[in-house]
């Protein structure tokens, strides 16, 4: 039991930042959000599942992903198409050429249901593909990159180039995929109208359950030896390799959960939004998705999630207030975020929030309980060792 | 023997056209096979250095139909120094404020310069307004080359051609042949020796960079031959840049071109019997598929790593 706390909540600390995340999730915001604003937290923290997964490949892994909104929007995608086909039943579809197929079908005269489409008239199967479709392109994607040693940078514009493919195929496509609407009038779920108060709140905490669930997964596998070594990994690659380890295939293992986490972001985006487009897959949305990340603490889950919300809440209210102003925002805070804190909120609060923590409580912290969290990234292992190698070359 | 000769003209156009989009592509990718090829530095606001230089094209065309008609046909020349000058100026800034202070963490730099590329779109949007300009381009521009009653081949696209070959010439002779290359390519291999050699390797880097921006901004004055720009023109090139570049051999300037040649006349081809958007997807995924089986792209420089 003990070791499970240690493990699942990081100690006394992990346990604490958590149920105040909890807290803020499941009780405050739905207090004091009416339905139409918990609906677009609801929607901000689909996005949080794209971040937290990006802390544990690109903030632990070193691998930064560039095309995280390829997995968001599979996810969503495969979750619209049941929705879809749920949507277009014949009776409701009858006034067109061929009833009961999905309306822009039928506007692209398509007469018949394509192949792709036929196991999302199973819910079971629908959820399955959820997880599984993405998490295979991503185990594709990175046994192919990572067995063959292609370096980060590499990796990164490899799979920015992927969200270029993806998207301009969801585009060209219009037949199979909607096209540049996406998938849209989405109503109901086995005949559950999912556009109701009710429905909304009911989805909004099954979000924000499975973000909670997702965080502490996240939090086991960084707690545990994989953890450890996937940091050895990010910091001194060949060491670990020359220890014995299978290198390439932690970092497959650690993309495919990333890409897992952001596909289920993806499904619970289109339940919530009501409709899935190609403009969440392309490489604007997938880096957007990084500065979240960023903003929040590349080495924090926790951080990741208060990321996404803050940037989303300051999206939302920047860009109707001063829609100028907005990109300037954005591009500013990618600058400093990346400049100056590099581990952005959660690094702010383990340096300075607790130092005014401990001066209100006038109890210092044992420094020895200060997580990993706290190291800024230009001292990591992998700096201090080439300025040691380098000293001591020199002496 | 009229259809031979029919069949013979659409040849030639086409491939005319298939080396237009190659040359368009190497221009493009020569500013980056310097600044990523040669330095390692992922610069996200390349596409926007583009614009820079596209943007200053205009300018300089407007002001010369508003004060000086007569000058009218000579303006071009000037406008691509220009754009090479303003180019290279915010560069050298780029790299003096933040760049410099990212070497050590390739990835950041691509955030940051993300970021950058946000700012300047933006700054375009307020300065020049959201919707698309053109330069007026002079005279011998306009029209086209007839050297047979069916080959019909546009001025422009030879203008292109021909900068292309006098870029590529130039950074080929700039990198290889001089002195000034010679220490790029050294403090890139070697930081710490070559300073001990006695080469300044902070300014290596700011001309460096500065120089790959210039000829970005060069490649975006010859665009506005062809196209008309908007403030976010630039950012539409960055992927294919990217690829270009990776897809060569990141350190090889002969990569560099091969992998634009053969991306172009790809590109080219499939659109024969593709939608424009279906041949890009088709062309995107062999370079993708090519890069999985073979990381280290068409021509790799021998280094130990």
């Amino acid at each position: 039991m003990n070791a499970a706390y240690e493990k699942l909540l990081g100690g006394r600390q992990g346990a604490f930042g958590l149920l105040v995340l909890s807290l803020l999730l499941l009780v405050v915001f739905p207090l004091l959000f009416d339905s139409f604003r918990l609906n677009l937290v609801g929607k901000y923290l689909s996005y949080a599942f794209v971040a937290v997964g990006l802390v544990l490949c690109w903030g632990y892994g070193g691998i930064l992903s560039l095309g995280q909104g390829v997995f968001f929007g599979l996810g969503g995608y495969c979750m619209a198409m049941f929705l879809k086909l749920e949507a277009s039943d014949p009776i409701s579809t009858k006034i067109q050429s061929t009833p009961g197929i999905p309306d822009f079908m039928d506007w692209n005269q398509i007469t018949q249901l394509p192949l792709m489409w036929q196991p999302f008239h199973s819910l079971s199967l629908t959820l399955i593909a959820v997880v599984v479709v993405p998490t295979l392109l991503a185990f594709i994607i990175g046994v192919a990159m990572f067995k063959r040693r292609v370096g980060d940078v590499y990796f990164s514009i490899v799979t920015q180039a992927i969200a270029a493919i993806l998207s301009i195929l969801i585009i060209g496509q219009q037949g199979w995929t909607g096209g540049v609407n996406g998938i849209t009038d989405l109503k109901t779920m086995l005949g559950w109208d999912i556009r109701s108060d009710s429905a909304k709140l009911i989805l909004y905490f099954v979000n924000a359950g499975l973000l909670l669930a997702c965080v502490l997964f996240g939090r086991f596998i960084l707690t545990s030896k994989l953890g450890r070594l996937l940091m050895a990994m990010r910091d001194k690659e060949e060491r670990v390799r020359f220890s014995g380890y299978d290198v390439a295939s932690f970092k497959v293992f650690v993309f495919c959960v990333a890409a897992a986490f952001s596909a289920i972001g993806g499904a619970m985006f289109t339940l919530q939004v009501g409709f899935m487009s190609p403009s969440f897959v392309g490489i604007v949305p997938s880096i957007e998705m990084v500065i979240y990340a960023a903003v929040g603490g590349r080495m924090s889950l926790l951080g990741a999630v208060y990321g996404t919300l803050l940037v989303n809440f300051g999206k939302t209210y920047f860009s109707e207030a001063f829609p100028e102003l907005w990109l300037f925002l954005m591009g500013g805070l990618f600058i400093t975020v990346v400049m100056y804190f590099p581990n952005g909120i959660a690094g702010l609060y383990e340096t300075q929030g607790k130092k005014l923590l401990a001066r209100l409580r006038r109890s210092p912290i044992p420094t020895s309980k200060i997580s990993i969290a706290a190291t800024p990234v230009s001292t990591r292992i992998s700096d201090l060792s080439i300025d040691g190698a380098h000293l001591e070359g020199s002496q | 023997m009229s259809w031979l000769s029919e069949f013979g003209a659409i040849f030639a156009m086409q491939g005319f056209n298939g080396l237009s989009v190659f040359c368009v592509l190497l221009l493009m990718a020569l500013g980056l096979a310097i600044i990523f090829g040669q330095m390692g530095v992922i610069n996200m606001a390349h596409g926007e250095f583009l614009t820079i230089g596209a943007y200053m094209t205009y300018l300089m065309s407007s002001l010369t139909t508003r004060y000086a008609p007569s000058m009218q046909p000579y303006y071009f020349f000037a406008a691509i120094i220009g754009s090479f000058v303003i180019a290279y100026g915010v560069g050298y800034l780029t790299e003096r404020l933040m760049i410099s202070r990212l070497y050590k963490r390739p990835l950041d730099t691509l955030l940051a310069t993300w970021g950058l590329s946000l700012v300047m779109q933006q700054t375009f949007r307020s300065v020049f307004g959201a919707k698309e300009v053109t330069a007026t381009l002079p005279d011998w521009l306009l029209g086209s080359f007839k050297p047979t009653d069916s080959i019909d081949i546009p001025l422009n696209g030879l203008f292109i051609m021909g900068l292309t070959v006098v870029m590529t010439g130039g950074i080929f002779l700039l990198l290889f042949r001089s002195r000034w290359g010679l220490q790029v390519r050294a403090t890139m291999q070697n930081r710490l020796m070559s300073g001990a050699v006695g080469i300044n390797t902070r300014k290596v880097d700011r001309t460096t960079f500065a120089l790959g921006c210039g000829v970005a901004g060069v490649a975006g004055s010859a665009f506005t031959t062809i196209g008309s720009t908007g403030p976010t023109s630039g950012s539409l090139y960055i992927v294919d840049t990217f690829l270009v570049v990776v897809f060569g051999g990141a350190q090889s300037l002969i990569g560099t071109i091969a992998s634009a040649f053969s991306i172009a006349q790809t590109q080219s081809t499939s659109e024969f019997f593709l939608s424009g958007s279906m041949a890009k997807v088709l062309t995107l995924s062999i370079v993708i598929l090519i890069l999985l089986l073979r990381p280290q792209g068409l021509f790799s420089a021998k280094v130990r790593k």
